[in-house]
Parts: C-alpha cells; sequence; structure tokens
C-alpha cells in the first residue's frame, strides 16, 4: 500500500565555477578556459524515496547541496545523472515573495503569486479575504502597490498567499522565520495543518529544533553526500556531532584585575566531560586567579549557560545567590554544581565571568569558552526536561 | 484531470463555507483567529489528500529528458495546462511597464507615432516620397505597426528569461511561458494601435478596399508565429551569453532598412531587377518574412495602393500562397526553437 510519492533515484550534479557571460570574458579567457573550468560537486549519489504524508527536513551546514537537493525535487533544477519521480501537485515555497513586483497592488500580486504557485483563479477568488485575514494587512493596504508596504507587511502577505497553495507535496526553505511572534506562530500552526492533512512536505532548514519539532524523518547532507537519512533525532544528533562548532576562546574581556582559567566542565563524579543526559549533575569549575593589583574584596563570580542561539538559558552568580566570597589575595578554584539537569536534548555553552558585587565592573569575562551536549532519548520535545507522570483514569 | 478534481472540491467547500458564515454572524477569520480556518478546511481537505489519492496518481520523472525532436506536443499540453499563469504573467507584463505613469498605457502609441512623425517628414517631405506615395502616413503606419509587433516580441522575450531571474531561480512553472508572455502582451499594444489606424480613416474618410482584409489576420499570424520562434531562441542563448540582447538590438536596426516600411518595394525591385538583372538577389529580398508581412499589411489596410496613382506601390503578387509558405516554414521553425528552448531550459536557474 505504501508508496513513495517523492523518489530521488541516484542524483548527483555539480556546478561549473567560472560564469563567463559575455563574448569579451570569454575571448579573453579563451586560452585559459580548461585551468579555470572548476567544477563544485552539488551532489553525490543521492538517492531515496519519500512516503505520503511524511515531513522530511533536510539538513546540513551551507553549502551541503539542501537547497540544490529541494530545487531538483521541485524542478527548477535537473540532475546531472539521475533522476527524481513525484506524483501530485508541487508548491514550492523557496523565497517568500518570488514572484512579487513592486508596481502591482497587493491584491494583484496575491493574484499574480498565486498562480505562479499553482492555484486557480477561482480558487485564489475563493481563499482571497482568507489570504488577506492571515497576512493582517488591513484592507486599506490591499489596493495599495507593494512597494509601499513596511517590509513585514510584504513579507506576510506574500506568505499568506503561499500557506494558501493547495499541494500533495509542499517544498519549504527557510522561509518559516519571517514576520512578527505571533505570526510565526500562525505560519506554524499552518505547516502543522497540512501534516494534518496528510501532505507531504520537504523541509530545509537550519533551525534543528523545528526539525525535531515537525519532521517525522530527516536526511543530513555533508558536501552533497547523504550522511544520515533516519529518524530526525538521529540526524539532528549526528549533525551536532559532527559540526559542532568550537567554543570561541579569544573572546574575552574585562580590566584583568582578576583572570579565570582552566575552564571545565564536569560531570556529578567531578570528572570532565561533555556529554549528558536531563537528570544528571552538571559541574562548571574555574580558577580565578588576582592580578598584579592590590587584593580585590569586592568580587563575585557568575555563569551563563546559553543554548546554541545564544539564548540565555540559565544564568546566576554568587551574590545574587547570597555567597559571600573571602577577599582574592589568593588563587581560588570556584566549583558550580548543577543537580538534576533539567534541559533536554541540544548544544549549550558556557560563560563565565567574575566581577565586583554591582556588576558595574567586568575585571574578566569569557564567552562561550565552553561547551556540553544533552542528549534525550526522544520521547519528549522542547528545551525543559520535566519528570512527567501520566495518569489516565 | 486533478485540476477538475480540485475545483470540484473548492465548490463543496465554498458553499460549506458560506453557510457556516451565515450561521455565526462573524467575519471569517478576523485577524489571528487561525481556529476557525483550521477547522472549516481541516475536514474535506484531509480525504483529498489522504494516501489513497496520492497512491491513485501517477508517479512522473521532474524535467524527464525529452529527445531532441520529441516533446514538442507534450510542451504544449503544458503551457495549456499553466494557461491562467499565462494570463496573469501578460497581464503583469502590460500593467508594469506604463505604471505610476499619467498617461500610463498611451505611451504605447506614443513611440509608433512619433516614428510616423518623423519619417513622415524626413522622408515623405525632405526626399519627398510623400509626393510620389498617396496616403503616405497611413503606408508609413501600416508597416510601422507590423514592424513595431515584431521588434515588440523579439526585444521582449531576448530579456524575458534573464529579467524574471527571481521567478526562474524560486519556482518551477514551463519556462515558456516567460517569453508567451512577451507576445501576449504585444498582442495587446499591436491591437491598440490597430484602433488608431481605424481613427486615421474615420479622419481621412479612406477606408481600405475590403477585398485583402483577410491578409491582415494571416500576416499577423506569420508575425507572431515568427517572432516567437526566434524569440524563443534569443530568450535562451541570452541566458548563457548576455550580448545577444545587444545584437538583437543591432540586428534589429538593420532588419529595419531591409524591410519596405518607410520606402516602397519597387525602388527596391527597380535598383535590383531592372537597372542590374539581379533577379535572385531581389527574390532574396522578398524571402524576408517581414517583408513580406509588411507588403501584405500595406496591401489590405493602405486605402491609397487601390487608387490610380498608388497602384504602383502595391505588391500584386501571390501574397496569400507567399505567406502561406512563409508560416509553414514558421511554424517548423517555431517546433525547432521550442525544442532548443526546452533543451536550455533545464539550466536556466543555474546559469542566471
Amino acid at each position: 500500500m505504501s508508496s513513495p510519492v517523492i523518489r530521488v533515484v541516484d542524483v548527483n550534479k555539480s556546478f561549473s565555477l567560472n560564469k563567463q557571460k559575455s563574448l569579451k570574458e570569454r575571448a579573453v579567457n579563451l586560452g585559459r578556459e580548461r585551468k579555470h573550468r572548476d567544477s563544485f560537486t552539488a551532489l553525490r549519489n543521492v538517492s531515496f524515496d519519500v512516503e505520503a504524508a511524511t515531513t522530511l527536513g533536510l539538513i546540513g551546514h551551507n553549502g551541503s547541496g539542501k537547497s540544490t537537493l529541494l530545487k531538483m525535487i521541485g524542478g527548477i533544477l535537473t540532475p546531472d545523472t539521475g533522476y527524481v519521480e513525484r506524483r501530485g501537485r508541487l508548491a514550492a515555497l523557496l523565497e517568500v515573495g518570488a514572484g512579487f513586483h513592486g508596481d502591482l497592488t497587493g491584491r494583484e500580486n496575491v493574484f499574480l503569486n498565486a498562480s505562479i504557485l499553482g492555484l486557480t483563479r477561482k480558487q485564489t477568488e475563493y481563499y482571497f479575504d482568507d489570504i488577506v485575514a492571515f497576512a493582517d494587512i488591513g484592507d486599506r493596504f490591499i489596493d495599495t502597490q507593494v512597494k509601499f508596504y513596511s517590509s513585514g507587511m510584504y513579507v506576510r502577505l506574500a506568505f499568506a498567499v503561499a500557506v494558501h497553495v493547495d499541494p500533495e507535496i509542499l517544498l519549504v526553505d527557510e522561509v518559516l522565520a519571517v514576520g512578527d511572534e505571533p505570526f510565526q506562530r500562525k505560519c506554524m500552526e499552518r505547516i502543522k495543518q497540512f501534516q494534518r492533512e496528510g501532505r507531504t512536505i520537504v523541509l530545509v532548514t537550519h533551525g534543528l529544533d523545528t526539525v525535531r519539532q515537525l519532521c517525522d524523518r530527516a536526511i543530513l547532507l555533508d558536501h552533497g553526500d547523504m550522511v544520515v537519512d533516519g529518524s530526525s533525532l538521529e540526524a539532528v544528533r549526528t549533525f551536532r556531532e559532527k559540526y559542532t562548532e568550537e567554543p570561541v576562546h579569544d573572546d574575552d574581556y574585562g580590566g584583568r584585575q582578576a583572570t579565570i582559567t582552566d575552564v571545565t566542565v564536569t560531570n556529578g563524579a567531578g570528572n570532565p566531560a561533555d556529554r549528558f543526559q536531563p537528570g544528571d549533575t552538571l559541574g562548571v569549575e574555574f580558577d580565578v586567579v588576582p592580578g598584579e593589583g592590590p587584593t580585590i574584596d569586592d568580587w563575585a563570580v557568575g555563569i551563563a549557560l546559553e543554548d546554541h542561539l545564544d539564548n540565555v538559558v540559565y544564568g546566576t552568580n554568587t551574590h545574587l545567590q547570597g555567597v559571600t566570597l573571602p577577599p582574592l589575595s589568593d588563587k581560588r578554584r570556584v566549583r558550580f554544581r548543577f543537580p538534576d539537569l533539567p534541559m533536554l536534548e541540544g548544544q549549550y555553552y558556557v560563560t563565565v565571568a567574575v566581577h565586583d558585587t554591582g556588576g558595574g565592573i567586568t575585571y574578566h569575562r569569557l564567552d562561550r569558552r565552553s561547551n556540553f551536549r544533552v542528549f534525550s532519548d526522544g520521547s519528549e520535545v522542547g528545551v525543559l526536561y520535566l519528570s512527567t507522570k501520566i495518569d489516565v483514569t | 484531470m486533478t485540476e477538475r478534481l480540485t475545483e470540484e472540491r473548492v465548490d463543496a467547500e465554498g458553499g460549506e463555507a458560506r453557510s457556516a458564515g451565515a450561521g455565526n454572524g462573524s467575519t471569517p477569520g478576523a485577524a489571528g483567529d487561525v481556529g476557525p480556518v483550521v477547522a472549516r478546511r481541516g475536514g474535506p481537505l484531509l480525504s483529498a489528500h489522504g494516501a489513497e489519492a496520492i497512491a491513485a496518481m501517477p508517479m512522473q520523472r521532474v524535467n524527464a529528458p525529452q529527445p531532441l525532436f520529441r516533446g514538442f506536443g507534450t510542451a504544449l499540453r503544458e503551457v495549456f495546462a499553466y494557461r491562467e499563469l499565462l494570463g496573469q504573467l501578460t497581464r503583469k507584463e502590460l500593467k508594469v511597464k506604463y505604471k505610476d505613469s499619467v498617461l500610463g498605457f498611451l505611451w504605447t502609441l506614443v513611440r509608433p507615432l512619433l516614428q510616423l512623425l518623423v519619417y513622415s517628414v524626413a522622408i515623405g517631405i525632405f526626399l519627398g516620397s510623400g509626393r510620389v506615395i498617396p496616403q503616405f502616413g497611413i503606408y508609413l503606419f501600416t508597416g510601422l505597426v507590423a514592424w513595431t509587433l515584431f521588434t515588440d516580441i523579439l526585444g521582449g522575450c531576448t530579456g524575458a528569461v534573464v529579467g524574471n531571474a527571481g521567478l526562474v531561480k524560486k519556482v518551477y512553472f514551463p519556462r515558456e511561458l516567460l517569453p508567451l508572455s512577451v507576445v501576449g502582451a504585444a498582442v495587446v499594444n499591436f491591437a491598440l494601435q490597430l484602433v488608431v489606424l481605424i481613427g486615421a480613416y474615420v479622419v481621412t474618410g479612406n477606408w481600405p478596399h475590403l477585398g485583402d482584409l483577410l491578409l491582415v489576420p494571416l500576416a499577423m499570424l506569420v508575425i507572431v508565429v515568427f517572432a516567437t520562434a526566434l524569440g524563443l531562441i534569443l530568450a535562451a542563448s541570452n541566458v548563457y551569453l548576455r550580448d545577444v540582447q545587444y545584437l538583437v538590438e543591432v540586428g534589429l536596426l538593420l532588419w529595419f532598412w531591409m524591410t519596405p516600411i518607410v520606402y516602397d518595394w519597387t525602388k527596391v525591385r527597380t535598383t535590383l531587377v531592372v537597372n542590374n538583372g539581379l533577379t535572385g538577389l531581389f527574390q532574396l529580398y522578398l524571402a524576408n518574412p517581414m517583408a513580406d508581412v509588411v507588403l501584405a499589411f500595406q496591401r489590405a489596410l493602405w486605402p491609397g495602393g487601390h487608387t490610380a496613382k498608388g497602384a504602383a506601390f502595391f505588391y500584386d503578387g501571390n501574397l496569400y500562397g507567399r505567406l502561406g509558405i512563409i508560416l509553414v516554414v514558421c511554424v517548423g521553425l517555431l517546433y525547432v526553437a521550442q525544442r532548443l528552448f526546452a533543451r536550455s531550459a533545464g539550466n536556466f536557474a543555474q546559469e542566471l
């Protein structure tokens, strides 16, 4: 019964890197042509099937070939060898407002863009009020040329058209992150509705959390090779393993009245570690070394845990915690312990600082000096680990 | 088939939505309330997108490589399936061109009218053709109308794919639509200029001879087919070599003077055949499709040709036969052009 909706068979694609568009350039470079003809392999032997009603995420770092692959499924690029098959109608949201023309009014653009995305005029007329309402730009603006729109209105209108398409296959390339927060929620809701309706979605994104939340399956690409084809958890995990950013080592600042050295992430037993599970004990320890000047009486040590998007997940300092510190006359070892780590899978970074208790003077601060990873088993999504009890009566 | 199903479904849904809207009396989908939208659409679409429905659809190869000399029919069908988009793109071409200008569409007429004025004065009065050829203004205009249609299509097509790079790189649709929308817009402009021509008849009180009016649609068809064929080739080659657009400009200038628009064809005959006996060269001159088209327009739409004085400048050869042959050749050319275009269309997105 289960039959693929998209079938990608042994697809290869490379791009030639020298682009010479005019006769002059070609003539000038005639002799050197051969030497300059570098090519760049965007995809190498990629094959997979996508079953109906699957949401597939394509992940990988920049230049890994995921957008190229998406464009091939969409028929915008042709593979060098191999082929792509698919069934049903397809709509590709590769760029918000790709077909928008600034000189046309909002209304005209809705009709033009909708027909580019494959809606008939009749369907567009039927959806028109919904599209305008979804974009939330107000009736007064719909007959204004879109070049006078604020950028937010422009994008919202474009996206509103896009989410009203009615395809069996939807290709989405990194366009979910537009508009303000309520609008993003609306978009996410819409994608989930598409899923409920049993449509097949192929999604390219850098947002690994989005992949974890939305996708049943994910493919990890690395320089054109398919590295992982499996559950989104597996692909995201491998991606994090492979391309963990090294913590930034040279980003430190402060007056150096005191210096932090030897930042170590440890486990419950006090041994260096960088992998944790929710509920484990996390330790962070480092030395604070006084500088040349007079002994510092007024000092405090702060710590912040940040996620991969620089959001501070947790932060505190000794002053706020009511810990009284002895004068900094000698080297001190500071140990933070966080029992029952309440975080789900992800990559986290540690920032530490030593400063005065008022927080006005920074002696030394190390941004994202160290990092650790949390692995959870996939039975939960989100950021927070809660010890869930379920009771059904 | 798919499209039909979809439309029916929308109809069914529409009925449901309207009755629901009437029931609670609220504006459907007011700002922020995704809820009702979801609830309303969830039901009917669910079944239509179920696995069974999709499994019933045929598996199709994306951008299946077509043999060079087959696939013209497929392309035609595809363009037909996308006819609504073609209409929208044509409308865009027309709307965008003179948007924000006070005179708007009238500007379309300014260029041919100015050409008409310049040539009437320079050639009609200074060079004296106006004293020889009766109703010289209309004589010029009939030729210019045909020529403008030809250059609008050719010039527009050349930039059609490159100018819409944003679309080509991001959305799939038959790429032929881009040049074809230019053709559509040019035909609309052509129709507008014919209205001016009719105005000129009203003013002068001289109406063309009815007998040859059938030449107009035939000649127009030749222009459209011929220019579209060339336009497809130029649009595709301009993607790979941007010099094409400049070559077209220069080429059109040369071509203009190779076509009997501002001078009459008898001068060419006199020079080539009577004075120098170069009949072959004269035949080559007449083999230019645009020469035949312009001669046909003059014969059909220039009332002066049917006066005793104008008869000499009136091409009396078998234009129906000539245009018929040219049309057949042009259809063949269109076929080849489309195949060449389709061949290269797969790589447009990466070349732009």
